[in-house]
């Protein structure tokens, strides 16, 4: 087994491992802190993949950003027993059937797409920030401006509703 | 780094950067021990008093002593803490204040028995974004410490700190991608590559550099962006309920993180490991002679800049919470998107003649 | 109102201009002040080694005087006790036996003379009670002591250093006015 193999299998168990932990754990904050276990171990399989720019992106913008926001939300939550809401038995329901429709999407999508980059460990440079701002800005120029919109009318939405 | 992984191992490179890692890691202890001896001597200076001048001449060893104060300390973790998050918190702060040496260039080659050995621990091509990535997570040693002590004070500081860290990354990252136009990579050792030939960046990037400096005094918790540890507010801030070496280690990162950011504003604004008026390339001193010089050169940028964090810290007074917010969002993200626009603007206008 | 002094200093409560809402300015303004700091003099006293020289009219620690012939000159009159006003002195009178003559200056002396430190206030009334120029208040004052007993000051550490023996710590002691140093412990 090649060095880069036992670090695939070390971060994939790892991955595997805190993502059941992070459905698992009775503190939210501790589901918190496994999540961004996982992001890490999920940024390591990029960097296996050389997908650099890919891996530090998600470092940054999942675990540096938004998991710091959940992290404050829940901080200033009470997390008292007696504060819990009763759980409606409807939306036990809801849940378990919307989670399985989503792993059936998921496992249809899974099975007909073809994982060529997963066999070829750090060939390729297409995740390289150059290749990628190439490819970015001149194949999927339009696409890449469209989710900016997107994401500006996010923030606009934002702030018109911190304005209220 | 990268390309290690599928080479196999190359063992003499393996013991090559684990000797770098082991010696740059303990350069920056040490200077974060002794920039606390700093930080007490400026400010003694700068008050008119002596500051430490008992424990070895001039009072050299003051550190140590505080070291071993903190050592002999009672270790107290309170009852109600959750005592796993309570011991990583200082831990996770110490961590990520140590992980962003891994990118910085120290200094040019070195010629050691006809090898060359490069005296930065990882060329990555993504450099600055790694560097952000790590100062990202010096969030998390702050988040826990606070929320794990089971104290309102330490969990409001706590989240004081991780908002102000959060606003003032985007006005720095914004301010580095200006610079990032005039550099063309993101790579720590291209950018001072280029800066040796050229001219140092702050030269085409002051207002950036501007930006950046106030970014990295509110990134490292400095006067006048201490919130978090705000005394007269908060008590003592997220780290109330920690002592013994515990506190220390948050004190220290306090002190690697200044370091650090020190560091980076030489190595991104100031030319690196570039000596001033001074042809590297055309030399006839040892390669291993103009490494040393550059490293100086780096360290003397290096503690002019620690010096001004502390020249700073004793001369402002803190801001108001709101007015920190005001001061990031309203008046800095502008400002670094203009200057984003602008040089945006007087690069593509050179490039069109 | 008037003003008492001409020293008040009206404030300008004007709204910033955008030059002064920039702060830099105001902030290199800061800089520059403490920066000079860094050439100005230091007062610090190095105390252990270097002692602060102190006024010629301090009132320190209590000194009983002895005359020229190394006698005391405490009569144990009880005036001093009386003048206190925190009541910190006690005192036992004793009469001089024969041959006693060239310790005691007069007939009666004080056996027992105790100043309790923490009562005493220096106000140097005792001082100026004395007619027999026998109490003195010196330039030290009381070092720190582990237990309130250490406090009290009996007449073994009051009294001035015999001339007879010890010539030059009592040029010391009553140089000028009645000087005591009080020896550390």
């Amino acid at each position: 087994m090649s060095t880069t193999e036992i670090i695939f299998w070390f971060l994939s168990a790892l991955a595997i491992f805190s993502a059941i932990m992070v459905i698992t754990r009775k503190n939210p904050v501790f589901s918190v802190l496994y999540l961004i276990v996982t992001f890490f171990a999920i940024s390591g399989h990029y960097i296996l993949m050389n997908a650099q720019f890919l891996a530090i992106v998600n470092i940054i913008v999942y675990a540096g950003a938004i998991m710091v926001l959940f992290l404050f939300v829940l901080m200033l939550m009470n997390l008292n027993k007696e504060g819990e809401p009763r759980k409606n038995r409807y939306l036990l329901w809801s849940g378990v059937i919307a989670g399985g429709m989503l792993m059936i999407v998921i496992i249809a999508a899974l099975q007909t797409s073809k994982p060529e980059i997963v066999d070829s460990f750090s060939k390729g440079d297409i995740g390289l920030i150059q290749n990628l701002g190439m490819a970015l800005f001149k194949e999927y120029v339009v696409p890449f401006e469209i989710s900016s919109i997107l994401f500006l009318s996010a923030m606009v939405g934002a702030v018109v509703i911190g304005k209220k | 780094m990268f390309h290690l992984l599928n080479a196999g191992i190359d063992w003499g490179l393996a013991i090559e950067k684990l000797l770098l890692i082991v010696v740059v890691v303990s350069i920056a202890l040490g200077f974060a021990m002794y920039s606390t001896y700093g930080e007490r001597k400026v400010a003694a200076i700068l008050q008119d008093r002596l500051g430490p001048n008992r424990f070895g001449p001039l009072g050299l060893g003051q550190p140590i002593a505080d070291a071993i104060k903190l050592f002999f300390k009672e270790e107290i973790i309170p009852n109600r803490a959750n005592k796993v998050l309570f011991v990583m918190g200082p831990a996770l702060a110490m961590m990520a204040a140590l992980m962003t040496s891994a990118v910085i260039p120290w200094g040019d080659k070195i010629i050691i028995g006809g090898k060359e050995v490069s005296l930065q621990i990882a060329d990555v091509n993504v450099g600055i974004l790694y560097i952000f990535a790590v100062v990202a997570l010096g969030v998390y040693g702050v988040m826990i410490g606070g929320w794990s002590s089971n104290n309102k004070f330490s969990l409001l500081a706590a989240i004081r700190g991780a908002s102000q860290n959060i606003s003032y990354e985007l006005a720095m990252g914004l301010s580095i991608i200006a610079l990032l136009f005039v550099t063309g990579s993101l790579s720590l050792k291209d950018i001072v590559v280029g800066q040796q030939e050229t001219m140092w960046n702050v030269v085409y990037q002051p207002l950036g550099f501007f930006i950046f400096l106030i970014c990295a005094f509110a990134e490292t918790n400095r006067t006048p962006f201490d919130l978090p540890e705000a005394e007269n507010e908060l008590n003592f801030g997220y780290h109330q309920e920690y002592s013994s070496m515990k506190l220390g280690f948050y004190l220290f990162a306090e002190y690697i993180n200044m370091f650090m950011s020190s560091v980076l504003m030489a190595t991104l604004y100031f030319g690196g490991y570039d000596i001033p008026f001074f042809n590297e390339a055309a030399s006839t001193l040892h390669p291993n002679w103009i490494a040393l010089l550059g490293f100086l050169s780096l360290m003397a940028k290096t503690i002019a800049f620690v010096f001004f964090f502390m020249w700073v810290r004793w001369t402002i007074p803190r801001f108001r919470y709101d007015q920190l917010m005001h001061l990031g969002w309203k008046t800095l993200i502008p400002l670094a998107l203009f200057n984003m626009l602008l040089t945006a603007a007087i690069m593509l206008y050179l490039q069109g003649r | 109102m008037e003003a008492l002094t001409n020293r008040a200093k009206q404030i300008d409560r004007s709204p910033m201009t955008a030059w002064e809402k920039m702060y830099l300015p105001a902030i290199v303004k800061g800089l520059g002040i403490t920066f000079s700091h860094m050439f100005k003099k230091r007062p610090t006293i190095q105390y252990p080694e270097v002692q602060r020289p102190f006024s010629s009219v301090f009132r320190g620690l209590h000194v009983l005087n002895r005359d020229e012939e190394g006698r005391e000159r405490c009569t144990a009159c009880g005036l001093c006790a009386v003048a206190c006003p925190a009541e910190a002195i006690t005192m036992e009178a004793a009469e001089r036996e024969h041959g006693e003559e060239n310790l005691y200056r007069e007939e009666k002396y004080a056996a027992k003379y105790e100043i309790n430190m923490l009562r005493c206030i220096f106000c140097g009334l005792c001082e100026e009670a004395c007619p027999k120029d026998a109490i003195y208040l010196s330039e030290t004052f009381a070092p720190a002591h582990y237990d309130r007993k250490g406090f009290i000051y009996g007449k073994d550490d009051l009294l001035i250093p015999d001339p007879n023996t010890h010539r030059e710590a009592y040029e010391k002691a009553a140089a000028g006015r009645v000087r005591h140093k009080v020896s550390a412990f």
